[in-house]
């Protein structure tokens, strides 16, 4: 029976209520919100909090809003919401491609956006979403909000800039005319996290080449955006041979591990074709066809 | 610290350890051993039951954080003597063999039928991918629900129709007390 280690638990009754417990306790504190992450490293005394600060009651935290040209999510939305809004999925395809492949439907039922982010696990699916999205992360504390570009946001694997008596609040997404964005993943059974992953968002300009592209891996060991794949498109009306050398590229940037989930050069392999076939939805999508 | 949470319509309250797991409570604490606990990794869904209606895997929830909610578990889907249609469909397509994944799978039927009372195939399979059945195969679990569905009345009308001779009490307590 795995049960974790003993810890002391509250249930915030606001944002600054969270802030004020995550201060008074200190670093040993953790919000908890979907908890699908923390509690199963918990049981494997992976994490060993003292405190646990509930944040499931701040209802203000969950919410899908448009605001102008930028989509707005809380950090407290729930996978199986973001995979059921019909607003997203027209505005950012990339997230129902993601949110379908993460995990399993009861799962989902729980697991947050802002848990997922805050995570940082280098196998997460919406850290790569967000990144070629070019979402920012609001976090607050005790003297007020701070804005984060995804880069400034993870500092590295299972490490953000949240500091311990800050809380990501929400994410927030421009709205770009002309793009569209998609997201492919290999698993090795349904609800199993990535043995490598890509996701690809396009901008055109009115004379059809790309003003702007963006290309992201999971779990391949690249933390940043494949930038030398994005700069052989970037600028071009997309043909093949772009794609087929921007998937090149992405393969020769990533830095895989070998495991029980392949190889080195499987997952470069991967690493190239999905992001060759994102690619091509992605465009696809922005030029109003369903790839 | 204390804990109270409606179960299956009932209040119950204890006074727990916050590390104390929602399927141990309902297991060990109020002794209601129809929730099964098989992985422990969020992974099985053997331990599924519905919070606030939302099937949710009890193992990887905190029962302090169901704290004030409801929470409907196999022994509370069953009306009195009538067994829920789900139950019936379970029984009927033959859908379990050792029943340990069963109460799980009909918790998540449940919510499912709630929301789409026709589920395509696609939307059943979809709809339990996150829970393992090592005994049946899932087709006669599918069968099972898709049982359930079009026969929304359930209970003995239903079986009667589908000529069985359903005996109510038995199959549940196999399901429920497994
Ligand atoms: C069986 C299984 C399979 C999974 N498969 C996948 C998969 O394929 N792909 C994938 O991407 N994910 C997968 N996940 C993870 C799942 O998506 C988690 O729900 C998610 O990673 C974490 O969200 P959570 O709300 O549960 O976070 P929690 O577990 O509550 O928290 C995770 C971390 O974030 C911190 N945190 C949470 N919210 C905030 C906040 N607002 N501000 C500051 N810190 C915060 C917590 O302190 C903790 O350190 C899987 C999980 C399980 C159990
Ligand atoms: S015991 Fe909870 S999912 Fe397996
Ligand atoms: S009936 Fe035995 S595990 Fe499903």
């Amino acid at each position: 029976m795995q049960i974790p280690a003993p810890f002391d638990y509250a249930k915030a009754t606001s944002l600054d209520d969270a802030v004020a417990l995550l201060s008074r306790y200190g670093e040993d504190a953790h919000v908890i919100a979907g908890g699908h992450s923390l509690l199963p490293m918990m049981k494997l005394r992976l994490a060993r909090p003292d405190w646990l600060i509930d944040i499931n009651d701040l209802h203000e935290l969950d919410f899908i809003r448009r605001e102008g040209d930028v989509l707005v999510v809380g950090a407290l939305t729930r996978h199986h919401t973001l995979l059921e809004s019909e607003e997203v999925q027209a505005l950012f395809p990339i997230i129902g491609d993601a949110e379908r492949v993460v995990a399993d439907p009861i799962v989902r039922n729980r697991g947050t956006l802002g848990g997922s982010l805050c995570q940082a696990d280098p196998a997460e699916d919406l850290s790569t979403v967000c990144t070629v999205l070019g979402a920012e992360a609001v976090v607050h504390g005790a003297s007020g909000d701070r804005v984060l570009s995804m880069d400034q946001f993870h500092v590295g694997p299972y490490e953000t800039a949240v500091a311990f008596d800050e809380v990501l609040t929400e994410v927030r997404i421009p709205i770009r005319p002309r793009s569209s964005s998609a997201y492919e993943k290999v698993e090795r059974r349904v609800g199993d996290w990535a043995v490598a992953a890509a996701g690809a968002s396009v901008t055109f300009a009115d004379d059809g080449t790309l003003a702007d592209v963006a290309i992201g891996t999971t779990a391949v060991g690249l933390e940043t955006r494949a930038s030398a794949a994005e700069a052989v498109l970037r600028g071009k009306v997309p043909t093949e041979e772009l794609i087929a050398e921007a998937g090149r590229l992405t393969g020769e940037a990533v830095d895989p591990m070998a495991d029980q989930r392949g190889s080195v050069e499987y997952k470069r392999h991967l690493a190239n074709e999905l992001t060759q076939r994102t690619l091509r939805k992605a465009i696809a999508r922005a030029q109003g066809q369903e790839a | 610290m204390l804990v109270t949470m409606t179960v299956n319509g009932t209040e119950v309250a204890r006074d727990i350890e916050p590390r104390v797991l929602l399927v141990h409570f309902l297991r060990e604490e109020l002794g209601m051993t129809g929730t099964h606990w098989g992985c422990d990794t969020s992974n099985c869904g053997a331990c599924v039951v519905q919070l606030d209606g939302t099937p949710v895997k009890s193992c990887t929830v905190l029962a302090a954080m169901a704290d004030g909610h409801s929470v409907k578990t196999v022994e509370g889907l069953a009306e009195g003597g009538t067994l829920d249609p789900i139950q019936q469909g379970f029984m009927e397509e033959h859908g379990l063999q050792c029943g340990f994944c069963t109460p799980g799978m009909m918790l998540t039927t449940n919510a499912l039928l709630k929301e789409n009372p026709n589920p395509t195939e696609t939307d059943i399979r979809e709809a339990i991918s996150g829970q393992i059945c090592r005994c049946t195969g899932y087709a006669t679990i599918v069968r099972a629900v898709q049982w359930a569905a079009e026969h929304p009345a359930g209970g003995d009308a239903a079986a009667a129709e589908a000529g069985t001779e359903a005996s109510v009490a038995e199959p549940e307590k196999e399901v429920a007390g497994a």
